[in-house]
């Protein structure tokens, strides 16, 4: 079908009621209610639940409930909000229920502001609530990517029983840009293991509580082989201008849209510089970054923050080569020109 | 008639799920009120007839193991979120009958919230709330229904007043509102009370069956370990204490409201889903090509919030998505955006488009004075400022940069006598100026406006724009 120009945050909802999403559950916090709204509007149209939860606390709980049933569920918020559903997310990933979690990171901590940051990464990768679970995260740069990475979270989400989140900011969230919508699916996964209210499923059990120490090492064992496999398996990155790169940057979400126009500009003064973007944050692309071990002279790592992605990037490539840092934080988002002075400075310092 | 011996089969006759050696007792303690309540529940499930569509949620507390027992679907919930996961489940299904049985603790102090609003709303849910006016799984604390004076391992000099407040009225607090159909307090002090309670829980999931509402069934219920008394004696310190903060009887009871058919969720095909969400294929695609050598537009257009910046940027982008270029736009967004000046920045390009915030303009479009004077410092050196003139005096622009003064407004007025198509104006100067965008292809985005009525001023209004600069220039390409 043709292109319909959509904001990113149009494009979460309009993707997953495509990918079969049928409930929404959500609380309002800027810059994340546009997409409340959205599934307001349009979870009634397609026969779907949408509910305005009393606390985001309740609305993760609410996702638990209908993921128990099978129902493709999702929710979305921004980073307090993400912070207050952490609860909800370690006992979904304890049961094992697939669902999916948006968070449009907001400036923090604390109040912080509404523009956008990407200070969320630790929290969206590294846990974020309690024990031993991984968050399947992926970050879309573009609108049409926040409507393919959405249905890929539910797909993901599905196969490996595990919550998945998408982790993105309020530029890419309020973005227009053309999206070309994939047809909606017919066919969902068969979930034998949900609570469906029927006689086939009356044995059927989520839970998260194993009260003996034998039983529940063997779960997180158990799980543990799962995120093992993710991490094989479903690593999506994206590598821009990197033929013939002698230095890399790496970036994601929105940043990695103005490091491009950054590179377009370095490249014109002859700096062979290339983008390598990571598109799962977890599983994080360790391998084909770490294939630069040796081959960059030097990465430069620039975040939305004071640098938490970047302790991945220097695990992946042991820092060989040196990998040097450039953040903001607050909202403010570096221009292409200033991320050119700072390539700049990256080849004077790594010559 | 029904053997009343028997056991019924909504309760597993073997506990295997709880493991160890006895998979014939429970693990509640001896004399607490759980196994009452367990059996008045099962009972009620085998003889209405919804074993196989009930689904148990047991959260944190004593009964947190309630999946032990109750051959039903079973989920286990975070403490206090019982009724807010009982929410998604019964939405998701709702045919089921969804129990939420929550202890003290769970639902009047870590769950005061969930409870509160799944009552108000109203929600198609039976919940079973065991007052037992302590903590019992943790070891004896002070629970939000502990009564003044009781010691507890939290309040060891007994709970007062002054420091903990009363005890928490549920079944009071919860009738003042308007949604629940059936809220009822019960005890455990005795046969005929028991017999009470078997008959309330009857009431709740027939209300349920009934798809009548909420429900809620408080029950007083002994706990003698909590207590540190003997299980008789524990049933005496029922009658004597709590019967007294707690009074047994119907609060509220609405079930003579009628029954509400449930409505099975619909399942759409892919092409009423597609219809739904708009999402039919319009035709729209044009095999048009980007033109050889078209560069990369970077526009920021500004002005006061009303005059159809944000929309003027959207008309651009559309169009020069039409075309099959690339583009995007991006609005100010935030607290700025609800009143004062307005922007959005609007990327046309022949190429994948980096940064969608614009820094270096090719054009800048300024529909007011402020936006003016704000953008025109960024505008690249060869690129280009278009101008609302009915406003702006004392201009005062970057030298060497080409500024295109237009009165958008004064046309609008005198042209066309309506103000609000300044903004379609402007884009028509645009699009005589540079070329971003055919002008054909606004024209049939304006023809496909939802108000009719709007269509015939703007296709006006786009050509007195292009009209007004044609004098100027030829369209360029950047």
């Amino acid at each position: 079908m043709a292109k319909q120009l959509v904001k990113g945050n149009e494009a979460i909802v309009r993707g997953a009621i495509l990918a079969g999403c049928r409930a929404y559950y959500g609380y309002p916090i800027t810059p994340a209610s546009e997409i409340a709204e959205t599934a307001a509007l349009l979870m009634p149209l397609v026969g779907g639940t949408f509910l305005q939860a009393e606390a985001e606390i309740g609305a993760i709980n609410m996702v638990y409930g209908a993921a128990s049933t099978g129902q493709r569920v999702m929710t979305a918020s921004s980073s307090p909000g993400i912070s207050l559903k952490q609860e909800g997310i370690s006992y979904c990933a304890g049961a094992e229920l697939p669902c999916v979690v948006v968070n449009i990171n907001r400036g923090g901590p604390g109040l912080g502001n509404i523009a956008p940051e990407q200070s969320d990464y630790f929290q969206m990768t590294k846990g974020g609530g309690h024990g031993s679970y991984r968050l399947i995260v992926l970050a879309p740069n573009s609108a049409q990517e926040m409507c393919d990475l959405t249905m890929k979270a539910f797909e993901l989400a599905d196969k490996y029983r595990n919550p998945a989140g998408i982790l993105t900011d309020g530029y890419i969230g309020q973005m227009m840009e053309p999206v070309d919508f994939p047809e909606p699916l017919e066919r969902l996964p068969e979930k034998a293991w949900a609570v469906k209210a029927t006689a086939e499923t009356t044995n059927n059990l989520i839970s998260s509580i194993l009260i003996s120490a034998e039983e529940l090492e063997k779960h997180v064992l158990k799980l543990k082989a799962k995120y093992d496999e993710i991490e094989r398996t479903e690593v999506l990155f994206e590598e821009y201008r990197t033929e013939d790169a002698e230095y890399l940057a790496v970036a994601f979400g929105i940043l990695s849209r103005v490091m491009m126009t950054a590179i377009d500009l370095a490249r014109e003064e002859g700096i062979k510089i290339g983008l390598f973007r990571p598109i799962t944050l977890w599983p994080f692309p360790k391998k084909p970054l770490g294939a630069w071990t040796g081959r960059a002279r030097a990465i430069l790592v620039a975040e939305l923050s004071t640098g938490q992605m970047i302790e991945d990037v220097k695990l992946a490539v042991a820092c060989k080569p040196p990998v040097d840092f450039y953040g903001r934080s607050g909202g403010m988002v570096p221009t292409p020109q200033e991320l050119l002075q700072v390539i700049r400075k990256l080849r004077e310092d790594h010559p | 008639m029904k053997d009343v011996l028997k056991k019924p089969d909504s309760f597993f006759s073997v506990f295997e799920r709880k493991g160890g050696p006895d998979l014939a007792s429970t693990h509640y303690c001896p004399g607490c009120g759980h196994g009452n309540i367990h059996k008045l529940i099962a009972e009620a499930l085998e003889d209405l007839e919804i074993a196989d569509r009930t689904v148990f949620v047991s959260p944190v507390g004593c009964s947190v193991f309630g999946y032990y027992y109750f051959k039903t679907g079973n989920v286990q919930s975070a403490h206090g979120r019982a009724p807010a996961v009982a929410t998604g489940i019964k939405r998701a299904l709702p045919h089921s009958i969804v129990i939420s049985y929550q202890g003290d603790g769970d639902l009047a102090a870590i769950g005061g919230n969930e409870i509160l609003q799944a009552a108000n709303r109203g929600e198609s849910l039976t919940v079973i709330f065991v007052n037992n006016a302590i903590y019992g799984m943790t070891g004896g604390q002070m629970a939000p229904t502990t009564l003044i004076d009781q010691k507890t391992t939290t309040t060891p000099y007994g709970r007062s007043v002054e420091n903990e407040g009363n005890p928490m009225l549920v079944a009071e607090l919860l009738s003042v509102l308007k949604s629940p159909v059936y809220i009822e307090r019960c005890t455990l002090e005795d046969t005929k009370n028991i017999m009470k309670a078997r008959k309330a829980i009857r009431k709740a999931l027939q209300n349920q069956i009934d798809n009548k509402g909420f429900s809620l069934i408080e029950i007083l219920s002994p706990c003698p370990t909590g207590w540190k008394l003997e299980p008789v004696d524990a049933r005496q310190w029922l009658i004597d204490n709590m019967v007294k903060v707690f009074p047994p009887g119907v609060y509220k009871n609405d079930a003579d409201r009628p029954a509400r058919p449930i409505k099975p969720r619909p399942v759409l095909t892919a092409a009423q889903i597609n219809k739904a969400l708009g999402h039919e294929d319009k035709g729209k695609s044009a095999a048009a090509k980007i033109p050889p050598g078209f560069g990369t537009h970077e526009l920021i257009c500004a002005g006061f919030g009303g005059q159809g910046v944000l929309l003027l940027g959207q008309l651009l982008t559309k169009s020069g998505m039409y075309e099959h270029k690339h583009v995007s736009w991006l609005p100010s967004y935030g607290p700025e955006m609800r009143g004062g000046t307005a922007n959005c920045h609007v990327v046309v390009s022949g190429h994948r488009i980096g940064t969608p915030y614009v820094t270096e303009p090719t054009l800048l479009v300024a529909m007011n004075q402020p936006s003016l004077e704000k953008f025109a410092p960024i505008v690249r050196p060869d690129g280009m400022i278009v101008y609302d003139s009915s406003f702006v005096r004392d201009v005062n622009l970057p030298a060497g940069i080409r500024a295109v003064p237009v009165p958008f407004s004064a046309l609008a007025n005198e042209k066309l006598d309506n103000p609000r198509v300044a903004n379609i104006i402007a884009a028509g100067a645009v699009i005589g100026l540079t070329g971003i965008v055919q002008a054909d292809t606004m024209r049939a985005l304006i023809r496909e406006l939802p108000k009719k009525q709007l269509i015939e001023p703007n296709l006006k209004a786009l050509d007195v724009g292009l009209k007004s600069v044609e004098h100027i220039a030829s369209p360029t390409t950047v």
